[in-house]
């Protein structure tokens, strides 16, 4: 779908907006249907070796096959990160790992080695090449040496401006991923190995323990000794610890000028997080996205995208370096400290129009009295007070209490299958 | 490793390296027995004991050449759109300076000097990332004569690196290693939070700014903010000098000293040290042995506050 931009709203220019794809993490199967069925165009997903996320659960080939099946059924890619920087003992294997890439079906690798790359060239022919933010790419002169190399996209390094992002858009003709949500590395990406000097876990091969968001003190010496004697500490005892750790990423708010940009994709970060969060972040994106496109000049921020995105928060947010520099409110000095927080209750199975009744299929314990909200891709949003529930065989629960239990329970509005119920989380 | 042996010594005889971040320096280093200086300018380069203009380094060519040892210039900024325009510009001024080499990480310079036809020796540099022969090759394929291999390798590792690279491969010896950099300016932001200013403490006054991580309370990492953004290094000193001659049978083409935060005093005596033991290696390899007053000389001007270590040498990483 395109759509022609009036002249006020290009500001003199005249052009043809293209709809970016939406790109989602998913760190599994179930996931990775979520993902897609809430409004994903493309999915990222690891396999078993050479992503950055070592703790996810990572895919199969069998069960890459089955993604791709999925995904294709539902006009979707699947792309999968490949992206560490490797050792030599990584090198052997590669080969064979990234040709059963290649006849899983996947459409694009996302990479930063150039070891990979030269290897997924022979070894993978029908795969695309992605190049990772881990390659730090910030100027267009870099991003023409990699479409040269045969790449396909560039992912931006996550300290481009939106002014920086349009000079590479206007100089080279490839297709730009940049992140819009989700947590963000404090440093240039890849250019970190504080795992590695604290815990001996090799950060660029996906053991990143995430040392950026400890506690330091910060000092400075007399002379040219650190020693204790010689030093003063920058801070009072009642002054929060220093820290790198920076707020998460989230362009909600500003999904028109990204879509101006001319970005081809747009990418959300966690395959580490749960279904909940990839359903609801990409559920409002899409909707975002949509209603631009549907319709530029009458486009609104909605509140409920915001709340949306509220709900599944884990930090407090920012808008990184697209506007401006971040300073020192882009830093996460004090405790971290959730506004709220929920669970992923239950999954809407099937609905009967004529009773009212949903079948509801159990991922978190609830009870009757509780107050839930039901969500969906298609527009399903309300909240209600949880009344009688019952089983399969119309026996009276005192509560839902095991997981994938299929309960019965009257809804307010009407639910689809597929539509998600969840609640805020007790406080502990 | 026989026809290791078998090889004529002179030819596997390395570089010795340092960084120097003035005329000066220069001059001291060289007396002091290094065979090549790194230098640079600080709006290309990420960080460095000081930053040398165009016509400085021009200098410092003259200097080195008059006595037949190298000058290279580091380039190793993470660049972005607004620095490309000065960049070829720049290059040309390193050609005609008659530099031995320019060591860069960003693919633009190699667009630059491709686009623009400057004849510059290319050393690779990705700092952290250059962790296999693979990639090396593959950047040497793109025009670089030599690799900087990353701090973060162990012996086995170095040694199979040069064992498959077809080209020059560097190994930093001792010093300080960068080991986080962010375009964030992290302290100012600290001291902002905390209603302050940044004063400017930085290591011209001889102050080292650091870090302590809560739990490792020995441990002191230095922090280096400057106009390209925040550096945290690494809380120890590498020292290969006892293993040195491990390194030379393995015929690692170049050595380099990180003289950043030192003295010129200590970075001196560390020259020193290395000299001395690649020559006794060099001109007798099997009788020789590392020599405890090369160690002395060092240790005597240790920081206390700072270990001086192995780093990765013999270490094994998870993921």
């Amino acid at each position: 779908m395109t759509i022609t931009m009036s002249r006020e709203e290009m500001l003199g220019l005249r052009r043809k907006l293209a709809t970016p794809e939406l790109l989602a993490p998913a760190g599994n199967l179930e996931k990775l249907k979520f993902a897609i069925r809430y409004g994903a165009d493309a999915v990222y997903i690891g396999g078993q070796q050479y992503g950055l996320r070592s703790n996810a659960d990572n895919f199969s080939f069998d069960q890459m096959r089955e993604g791709v099946a999925y995904a294709r059924q539902h006009g979707a890619k699947v792309f999968v990160a490949t992206n560490i920087y490797a050792h030599h003992e990584d090198l052997p294997g590669l080969r064979d790992y990234l040709s059963e890439l290649d006849r899983v079906g996947i459409d694009a690798i996302i990479v930063a080695d150039p070891a990979i790359i030269e290897t997924a060239k022979l070894a993978a022919p029908n795969v695309e090449l992605h190049l990772s933010t881990q390659q730090s790419t910030l100027n267009w002169q870099a991003v023409r040496f990699w479409k040269e190399e045969g790449v396909s996209r560039v992912v931006l390094a996550r300290e481009v401006s939106m002014q920086e992002i349009h000079e590479i858009k206007e100089h080279v003709d490839i297709e730009i991923e940049v992140f819009i949500h989700g947590a963000m590395c404090s440093s240039y990406s890849g250019r970190c190995v504080l795992s590695n000097h604290f815990t001996d876990r090799d950060s660029n091969r996906g053991g990143c323990c995430q040392s950026c968001r400890w506690k330091y003190d910060l000092f400075v010496s007399e002379e040219e000794a650190m020693t204790e004697s010689h030093s003063a500490q920058l801070f009072t005892e009642q002054d929060n610890s220093f820290t790198m750790g920076s707020k998460d990423l989230c362009m909600i708010e500003h999904v028109p000028a990204m879509i101006r940009s001319g970005v081809d994709s747009f990418k959300i970060e966690g395959r580490m997080k749960s279904i909940h969060y990839v359903a609801t972040v990409v559920n409002a994106y899409r909707q975002a996205i949509d209603s631009y496109m549907k319709d530029p000049f009458s486009y609104v921020l909605k509140q409920q995208w915001l709340e949306e995105i509220g709900k599944a928060a884990n930090r407090p947010l920012n808008t990184g370096f697209f506007f401006e520099e971040p300073d020192h409110e882009d830093h996460i000095y004090i405790p971290e400290e959730k506004p709220q927080d929920y669970d992923f209750a239950g999954l809407v199975m099937e609905f009967d129009e004529t009773t009212g009744i949903a079948v509801i299929e159990q991922r978190n314990h609830f009870r009757p009295g509780q107050e839930v909200e039901f969500f969906g891709p298609e527009g399903t949003h309300f909240k209600q007070v949880v009344g009688p529930i019952t089983d399969e065989e119309d026996q009276p629960l005192d509560a839902a209490r095991h997981p994938l239990q299929r309960i019965r329970m009257h809804v307010d509005q009407p639910v689809k299958r597929f539509d998600m119920m969840r609640m805020r989380k007790r406080m502990s | 490793m026989s026809q290791l042996h078998n090889r004529s010594s002179e030819s596997h005889k390395p570089e010795l390296i340092i960084n120097a971040g003035s005329i000066d320096e220069v001059r001291r280093y060289l007396a002091a027995g290094v065979d090549a200086v790194t230098v640079g300018d600080l709006t290309y380069a990420e960080r460095l004991p000081g930053s040398m203009s165009a016509s400085d380094i021009a200098q410092a060519v003259q200097i080195a050449h008059a006595d037949g040892r190298s000058v290279y210039v580091v380039v190793n900024k993470i660049i972005d759109n607004r620095l490309l325009d000065g960049l070829p510009g720049y290059l040309r001024s390193l050609e005609q300076a008659g530099v031995d080499a320019v060591i860069f990480g960003d693919p633009s310079v190699l667009m630059a000097v491709k686009d623009h036809q400057i004849d510059l020796k290319l050393h690779w540099s990705a700092e952290m990332t250059t962790t296999n022969y693979m990639t090396a090759n593959y950047w040497a394929s793109k025009g670089a004569s030599r690799t900087l291999l990353a701090r973060e390798l162990n012996l086995e590792e170095i040694a199979a690196f040069k064992r498959h690279a077809d080209h020059e491969v560097q190994v930093q010896v001792h010093g300080i290693t960068n080991i986080y950099h962010s375009k964030r300016k992290l302290v100012k932001h600290y001291l902002n939070h905390q209603g302050r200013e940044l004063e400017p403490i930085h290591q011209e006054d001889g102050k080292i700014l650091y870090l302590i991580e809560v739990e490792r309370p020995e441990e002191r990492y230095p922090i280096i903010e400057n106009e390209n953004g925040t550096h945290i290094m690494s809380s120890e000193d590498y020292c290969y000098l006892e293993c040195l001659d491990e390194l030379m049978e393995h015929a690692i083409d170049s050595f380099y000293i990180e003289g950043l935060l030192k003295s010129v005093e200590y970075n001196e005596t560390v020259i020193r040290s290395y000299r001395q033991a690649i020559d006794a290696y060099v001109s007798d390899p099997a009788s020789y042995e590392c020599q405890d007053e090369w160690l002395d000389a060092i240790h005597e001007l240790q920081d206390p506050g700072r270990e001086l270590t192995f780093g990765f040498l013999f270490k094994e990483q998870v993921y």
